[in-house]
């Protein structure tokens, strides 16, 4: 099956993808089923396509980022759009006016697509409504981070053949995680059931009422899971502020054989990395080729993102915008 | 198999209500069986018997607030010579605090103390573990593997632990490990520089006063944040008539909040100060009468639920100074028991009150074993001679420290016998 045939079948209605909030499953399984698409022609010797050919796509990440930039990077050049890289030191860039400025500066320019990360939560959002272009979200604060649950959503689909019905365990630190809210986001929509397993400390408030069952004791929290997805925990977050110190929080939460037991025996294990080994992962566990699908995840993602912006270039309006256009 | 029988006992069991003559027969470290009938045929060939004279045979007393100079200030006080005078004072569990140096907040210290303890001592020694790292009250200590270790909760000791946010989260992350974290209540700019409990005695003698708001302020701040975290609080010693109140109403809130009260601010007050008396200068400040007499009435409804002997040794050095300069604190372990019963003698406490709040009242706070007289529990046994005066003379004190406000007073009561796992650890010497 190749791109072009699926195309009549999907379904995505959007300008912008910001979140996973607000999409319908319908919406995700046919992005889904596009990015199936990418996986099988990314294998390919020729991995080029030109459903973006004449776009300019400028990925504008305000957070330093290596695995999410060039993972876009590369979507957008096998489809045949000019990709540039912007990366904005974080330290020269203020919220508010000046992220407006940069909107302004970016519109002149004239891009198709936008793909941006920034360290606070909400800023994608206002930058895409001063933006004439798509903006996909790739990470913002601990709001959302859309494309990393649609690889994950992806990986399990297509090595579990389902999502609806999967227990999924999603451990670490919830806190500041916008993997974790995108993810169980998806995980709630697509009908699959969502665990989440951390310390009091790192687990935000309120979060039962985003439909997830809270376990502090990591042992009882991956009883009979299909899926243990891992967060990184940020170094300066674990000695004694959020946590008391790495030795305790890899004792407690890290994953190990001796508490990956308690999972199902085919249940898998996913980390959106870079991974801490040793803080949240046993480093026998992340390269156990049987059960690990970190490497998987990375090779899916850049099939999503190639799904995504494939998607919402076809949104995108056909006549050249004007000077002054995009207000 | 050892087996040993105290026949002609008063059977004291707090928790049960247990009240009445009777016998017990210890097997092998562990009490095997007790009651009224219990030997009425005699006691049967190999069982050695002890007879005890119609005294009260109680669980053994647990104290949950006993500092030792262990390590780091040896010639205070060791845990050798800390558990030679909780067994002379009918003490079989102290529960140590974390301040020693280097302070108790690493695993390898929490096991060197329960070896020096299992090595030198005569009864059982549980640590508490430093709520934040160094005592500093910057970031929370590794409690989950400190618990495992075996600490029984977790505290700064005598150093509040005044950042909100810290303790929000060292509660918030204490509720999944069940453990108890202990604050010393005194905000610390409000004590600063005083000496004595603020009122028209401190004035008089020239003295800085403490004022009662410095500790009901920190229990009513700390209380708002066990209300959001859930967390299982404990005040080490409260010390003011409102602080009471303010435990008593939030228990009937439902929060998980308990306290303790130290023998010494149930039994004396500020004017026990008197002539610049430094072994009443204590941390909290001995308080109006008033005050005492609630802290009392707290132990008699229940809303204290455990009495200390905050045994705090300190020597000339400290303690031979000009009252300002002096250090807080007093030797407490030998004077605990006959403290706590002068209260039973004058009719404000009945004996399972005030044995109840010795006994399985802090063991049910720390999860001990101890503290019941029930069949398969551990044979650590107090046998007390309820009437007998005496008048102390710090020099007999077992503790390296002298430093006891109660020299020299009339007590009335006296441990005959202290046992830890069915082992006799301390009689009375021939006077």
């Amino acid at each position: 099956m190749s791109a072009d045939e699926t195309s009549s079948g999907l379904i995505f209605p959007h300008r912008h993808l910001l979140g996973i909030e607000g999409l319908l499953p319908q919406e995700i399984g046919s992005l889904l089923d596009l990015a199936d698409t990418y996986v099988d022609q990314n294998r390919q010797t020729n991995k080029k396509k030109s459903v973006l050919s004449g776009r300019t796509q400028i990925n504008l990440f305000f957070e330093n980022s290596t695995r999410t930039q060039s993972s876009f990077e590369l979507a957008g050049k096998r489809l045949g759009a000019d990709v540039m890289n912007m990366s904005v030191a974080s330290s020269s860039i203020k919220k508010g006016e000046t992220l407006i400025d940069t909107a302004q500066t970016l519109n002149a320019m004239h891009p198709d697509l936008l793909c941006v990360r920034h360290g606070d939560s909400g800023a994608v959002a206002l930058l895409a409504r001063k933006v004439g272009c798509a903006v996909v979200n790739g990470g913002d604060g601990s709001h959302e981070h859309p494309t990393q649950a649609l690889l994950d959503a992806l990986t399990i689909r297509r090595r579990k053949g389902r999502l609806e019905g999967l227990t999924v365990a999603i451990c670490g630190d919830i806190l500041h995680s916008r993997v974790a809210r995108s993810n169980i986001l998806l995980l709630n929509t697509m009908g699959a059931r969502v665990r989440v397993v951390a310390p009091p400390t790192l687990l935000p408030a309120g979060i039962e009422r985003m439909g997830v069952e809270i376990f502090h004791d990591m042992r009882k929290g991956l009883k009979d899971v299909d899926i243990v997805m891992m967060l990184r925990l940020q170094l300066e977050r674990m000695n004694g502020s959020f946590v008391p110190s790495v030795r305790e929080y890899f004792h407690l939460f890290g994953l190990d054989h001796e508490k990956l037991a308690e999972a199902k025996p085919d249940a898998l294990i996913m980390h959106p990395g870079p991974m801490n080994r040793g803080v949240e992962i046993d480093s026998e566990v992340a390269d156990d080729i049987n059960r690990s699908v970190i490497r998987e995840q990375v090779e899916m993602g850049v099939a999503v993102r190639m799904a995504v912006l494939d998607a919402l270039s076809r949104n995108l309006p056909n006549t050249p915008i004007l000077n002054g256009g995009g207000k | 198999m050892s087996r040993t029988a105290f026949l002609n006992a008063r059977l004291l069991d707090p928790a049960s209500g247990l009240d009445e003559k009777g016998a017990l027969l210890v097997e092998d470290g562990k009490i095997a069986d007790l009651g009224p009938r219990l030997f009425n045929d005699g006691v049967p060939e190999g069982v050695e018997s002890v007879d005890c004279g119609g005294h009260v045979l109680s669980p053994g007393l647990i104290d949950m607030h006993v500092y030792t100079g262990e390590p780091g200030n040896e010639h205070r006080e060791t845990l050798g010579s800390a558990t030679q005078a909780a067994a002379a004072g009918g003490v079989t569990t102290i529960i140590v605090m974390p301040n020693t140096s280097p302070v108790i907040d690493d695993v390898a210290l929490v096991d060197f103390i329960k070896r020096r303890a299992r090595d030198t001592g005569l009864v059982n020694v549980h640590p508490m573990a430093a709520l934040t790292k160094d005592l500093k009250g910057e970031q929370m200590s590794e409690m989950g593997l400190l618990k495992e270790a075996g600490a029984v909760a977790f505290t700064d000791a005598d150093r509040p632990l005044t950042d909100a946010r810290l303790m929000r989260r060292a509660m918030a992350y204490s509720t999944y490990l069940n453990t108890l974290i202990v604050n010393h209540a005194a905000e610390p700019s409000l004590t600063e520089g005083g000496v004595m409990n603020e009122g028209e005695l401190a004035s008089r003698l020239g003295l800085s006063g403490i004022h009662r708001l410095a500790e009901t302020m920190m229990i009513e701040r700390d209380l708002r944040i066990v209300e959001m975290t859930g967390a299982r609080y404990h005040v080490p010693q409260v010390s003011t008539a409102e602080s009471v109140e303010i435990i008593r109403k939030a228990k009937r809130r439902g929060l998980k909040v308990t306290c303790g009260a130290s023998a010494c601010h149930l039994t004396l007050n500020e004017n026990d100060v008197g002539n610049y008396l430094t072994f009443c200068k204590l941390d909290p400040p001995l308080r109006a009468e008033d005050d005492r007499r609630a802290v009392v009435e707290g132990v008699a409804d229940g809303t204290v639920d455990v009495i200390v002997s905050a045994h705090d040794p300190q020597d000339a050095e400290t303690k031979r100074l000009p009252f300002a300069q002096s250090a807080f604190g007093a030797v407490g372990l030998e004077t605990l028991l006959p403290a706590a019963l002068s209260l039973v003698h004058n009719g404000d406490l009945t004996l399972g009150q005030a044995l109840g709040a010795l006994t399985f009242q802090p063991a049910d706070l720390l999860d001990l074993e101890a503290g019941r007289l029930a069949a398969g529990r551990p044979a650590d046994l107090t046998l007390i001679d309820m009437n007998v005066p005496w008048v102390l003379d710090r020099y007999k004190l077992k503790s390296k420290s002298k430093n006891s406000p109660y020299d020299e007073r009339r007590l009335q009561g006296r441990v005959l016998r202290t046992l830890v796992n069915g082992k006799t650890v301390y009689v009375p010497d021939e006077d």
